[in-house]
C-alpha cells in the first residue's frame, strides 16, 4: 500500500467528542421512519455511534413504542430539545433527558419559526452557556454565523452544528461559504446538521474539513433506508479521506504551455 | 386581522372564477415549488378534481419529507355537554332534549386513567357552550387533574378570551382546537340561529387570540359541507397561512371534518362533499401549506381513514367517544354529539397505521410549564 493512503487510514482517524473517540463521522437521527424495528438496522448500516432523537418523541408509557428500548446498548444518546422555543425550555428539556438516563449530551435546538425551523441563535447561544456551566456537552444546532459560533465557543459548546439548509428540506449546503468559514475560523468540531439530502452532499461538507454529519430525513425517507445509511457512511468516510488526502489546487484557468514569466529563467 | 383578508379575497374571487381555471393552470401550480393563495383557489377548481393523482404524489412527498412516516395519535375527552347555542347540526344543540351531564373531578380522573391504559398520551378536552356548567374554572380543575398523565392537552371548547386563554396555558393546555364551521357569513347565521356562538367575529378572532396567549399550538377548520366546500376550504387554508404568518412561533394544524348524520334533522343546502373531493381539499391543503398538520377524526369511515392516510394526515383520532363519560363505564352517561364511523379499538386503529407502512406516535410532546407536566 503507498504511503499517502496509510497515512490517512480512516481506522486511526478519530473525533474526540466529550471526551470519547468517535471512529465514526456520521451521526444519525431517529425520526420519520416508518417503524422503529428498522432503525437498529439503520443504524448497524451506518455505522454510526451517535443517535439524536427528540426527547418529545420518546415514549415513556410504552416500552414498545419507546425509541430507546431499539438502540444498541453503545450507542452514545444525542437527545434533542427539539420543541423548545425558548431556551428555558431547551434547558428545561435537558434536564429531562438527564434525569430519564440520557447521559449528558445534549443537542440544543430552539426554533421559534415552524415555518421554515430555523433555529434562533441568540436562545441558542443562552442554553448553550448555562447547560455547559451544569456540566454537559452541548452541541448547539445554529444557523451558520460566525459571530454567534464565536460566542458559542466561548460559553462551552462542544461542538457547532450549523444548518446546510432548513430541517428537512433535503437541499443540500446552500450554507456552504458559510460553513467554509465556520470551518476555517472556529477551532471545536463543526458538524453539519440539517439539509443534506444525498450522499454527495455528505461527502462534499466532509471534503470541505467538516467533522462530522448529522444526517436523518434523508435517510428515514429513502425508499431504502437501509441501503441508504450504508450509502452515507462510505459517502462520509469518502469524503473524510479526500480531506485528509488533501486535494490539489483546483485550477481556475488552464495553465498556459508556455509560461508568461517564462523570459525570466531565459539567459 | 383575518377578516380583512376574506374581505379582501371574495372581491378578487368572485363565484364565476372558480369555473375560468384551466388544466393548464393546475399543471403551472403544480410546477411551482411554494404556492400563493391564487394557486390554492386554482387547487380547489373543478379543474384540479383530474389532476387528483399528481397532486396525491407531490403531497405524499412533502408530507414524508417534513413529517415523516408518522401518524399522531389522540382521543377526545367529552367533559360536558351542556351548551346554550343552537347550531342546527349538532345533537348537543339547546333545544334537543338529550341526557345533559358534566364529569365531576374523580369521573374526569377515572375516564383519564381509562384513556391513558390504552397508551394515549395526546388527550382533546371537549365541552358545549355553557360558561355555568363548564367555565374556564372548571376547565382549569380538569387540566391540573389530567396533566400529570398525558403528554399533551387540548382544547376544544367555545371561544375564549385571550386572558382565559392564557390561565389555560399556564394550567397547563398545549394547544386548542377550533373550528369556524364556516367563513360564509349569511350561512353562519343561518345555522347559529340563537346562542352566542352567532358572534361570527368573535369566534373567528378565536385561534388568534390563543396564539397571542402564548399556546404552542392551533388547529383550525371548517365543517367541509355546511356550506360551499371550495369557499370554505379556501377560507380554511388562507386563516391557516395567515396564522402561520403572524405567529411564527405557533404550530397549526387544519382538520377536515365533514358534516355527519345525527339524531336531528338538519340537511344543507350546499353540494355535499364527496369522497373525491374531500381528497381534493386534503391534497389542496398539504400543497399550499407543507408544514401544516392534517388531523383526521373518527368521523370518517375506517376504508376511508386507510386510504387519506398516505395523502397528507399528520394526526388521527383513536379509540374515540363522543359521549360524556363513555370511557370509564361511569353511570353518568351523556348522550353522544355525533355518530362515530371508525368505532376500532387503539390498538387496531394502530395496527392499521402499521399496515399503511407508516410509525403510530402515541407521544409527540413535552409540556415543559406546567408544575404537574407528564413525569418521566
Ligand atoms: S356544535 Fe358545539 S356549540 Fe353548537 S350546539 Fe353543538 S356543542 Fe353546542
Amino acid at each position: 500500500m503507498n504511503a499517502i493512503i496509510q497515512s490517512v487510514n480512516p481506522s486511526d482517524d478519530s473525533l474526540l467528542l466529550g471526551g470519547v473517540n468517535l471512529r465514526s463521522r456520521l451521526f444519525v437521527g431517529t425520526g420519520k421512519f416508518s417503524s422503529h424495528e428498522i432503525v437498529p438496522l439503520v443504524l448497524e448500516a451506518s455505522g454510526s455511534q451517535v443517535v439524536t432523537m427528540a426527547l418529545r418523541r420518546v415514549d415513556w408509557k410504552n416500552p414498545q413504542e419507546n425509541i430507546l428500548n431499539y438502540l444498541p446498548p453503545n450507542t452514545i444518546l444525542l437527545p434533542n430539545t427539539s420543541g423548545a422555543r425558548t431556551a428555558e425550555e431547551a434547558v428545561r428539556i435537558a434536564h429531562l433527558a438527564q434525569a430519564a438516563g440520557c447521559g449528558n449530551w445534549v443537542k440544543i435546538e430552539i426554533v421559534q419559526d415552524q415555518r421554515y425551523l430555523l433555529p434562533d441563535n441568540w436562545e441558542t447561544l443562552k442554553a448553550t452557556e448555562q447547560l455547559a456551566n451544569e456540566g454537559f456537552v452541548v452541541l448547539p444546532y445554529m444557523s451558520p454565523d460566525l459571530g454567534a459560533a464565536r460566542r458559542l465557543q466561548d460559553a462551552g459548546a462542544a461542538a457547532i452544528m450549523p444548518l446546510g439548509s432548513p430541517i428537512g428540506s433535503n437541499r443540500g449546503l446552500q450554507t456552504k461559504e458559510l460553513i467554509r468559514i465556520l470551518i476555517e475560523e472556529i477551532s471545536l468540531p463543526i458538524i453539519v446538521d440539517a439539509g443534506i439530502g444525498r450522499p454527495s452532499e455528505a461527502a462534499e461538507a466532509m471534503e470541505m474539513g467538516a467533522a462530522a454529519v448529522l444526517v436523518n430525513t434523508a435517510i428515514a425517507t429513502a425508499g431504502d433506508p437501509v441501503f441508504m445509511a450504508q450509502a452515507f457512511h462510505l459517502a462520509v468516510v469518502a469524503g473524510r479521506l479526500g480531506y485528509l488526502a488533501g486535494p490539489g489546487e483546483r485550477r481556475i484557468t488552464a495553465e498556459a504551455s508556455s509560461p508568461l514569466t517564462g523570459f525570466l529563467q531565459e539567459g | 386581522m383575518f377578516y380583512e383578508q376574506i374581505t379582501e379575497w371574495q372581491q378578487k374571487l368572485p363565484e364565476s372564477t372558480w369555473a375560468s381555471f384551466s388544466g393548464a393552470d393546475v399543471e403551472r401550480v403544480l410546477a411551482r415549488e411554494s404556492l400563493r393563495p391564487q394557486d390554492l383557489a386554482v387547487l380547489l377548481s373543478p379543474a384540479a378534481l383530474s389532476y387528483l393523482e399528481p397532486m396525491a404524489k407531490k403531497a405524499q412527498a412533502l408530507t414524508i419529507r417534513h413529517f415523516g412516516r408518522t401518524i399522531g395519535l389522540f382521543t377526545p375527552l367529552y367533559l360536558a355537554n351542556f351548551c346554550s347555542n343552537s347550531c342546527l347540526y349538532c345533537s348537543f344543540h339547546t333545544g334537543n332534549k338529550i341526557v345533559r351531564c358534566k364529569l365531576s373531578i374523580a369521573q374526569v380522573i377515572k375516564e383519564g386513567e381509562a384513556i391513558s391504559s390504552t397508551g394515549l398520551q395526546h388527550l382533546l378536552l371537549l365541552t358545549g357552550e355553557s360558561r355555568t356548567h363548564s367555565g374556564p374554572a372548571y376547565m382549569e380543575e380538569c387540566v391540573h387533574a389530567l396533566r400529570p398523565m398525558f403528554a399533551s392537552l387540548g382544547l376544544e371548547v367555545y371561544p375564549l378570551a385571550t386572558e382565559e386563554y392564557r390561565r389555560l396555558f399556564e394550567a397547563g393546555i398545549d394547544s386548542v382546537t377550533l373550528f369556524q364551521e364556516t367563513y360564509n357569513e349569511v350561512t353562519y347565521a343561518q345555522v347559529h340561529p340563537a346562542g352566542p356562538k352567532r358572534d361570527y367575529h368573535y369566534r373567528l378572532e378565536a385561534p388568534e387570540r390563543a396564539c397571542a396567549s402564548g399556546i404552542s399550538s392551533v388547529n383550525i377548520g371548517a365543517l367541509l359541507g355546511l356550506s360551499d366546500w371550495r369557499q370554505d376550504a379556501f377560507y380554511s387554508a388562507l386563516h391557516a397561512d395567515y396564522l402561520q404568518k403572524t405567529y411564527p412561533g405557533v404550530e397549526v394544524a387544519i382538520s377536515v371534518p365533514r358534516l355527519r348524520p345525527y339524531a336531528g334533522s338538519f340537511q344543507p343546502s350546499a353540494d355535499p362533499v364527496t369522497d373525491a373531493i374531500l381528497v381534493q381539499i386534503i391534497l389542496a391543503y398539504r400543497l399550499f401549506l407543507p408544514r401544516a398538520g392534517i388531523t383526521l377524526s373518527t368521523r370518517e369511515s375506517p376504508q376511508m381513514r386507510e386510504n387519506l392516510l398516505s395523502l397528507g394526515i399528520t394526526r388521527l383520532s383513536a379509540g374515540s367517544l363522543t359521549s360524556v363519560g363513555g370511557y370509564s363505564e361511569t353511570d353518568n352517561v351523556g348522550s353522544a354529539q355525533f355518530e362515530i364511523a371508525d368505532e376500532r379499538s387503539v390498538p387496531d386503529v394502530v395496527a392499521m397505521i402499521r399496515a399503511q407502512g407508516y410509525l403510530p406516535s402515541f407521544c409527540d410532546w413535552v409540556n415543559m410549564r406546567a408544575k404537574d407536566a407528564v413525569g418521566l
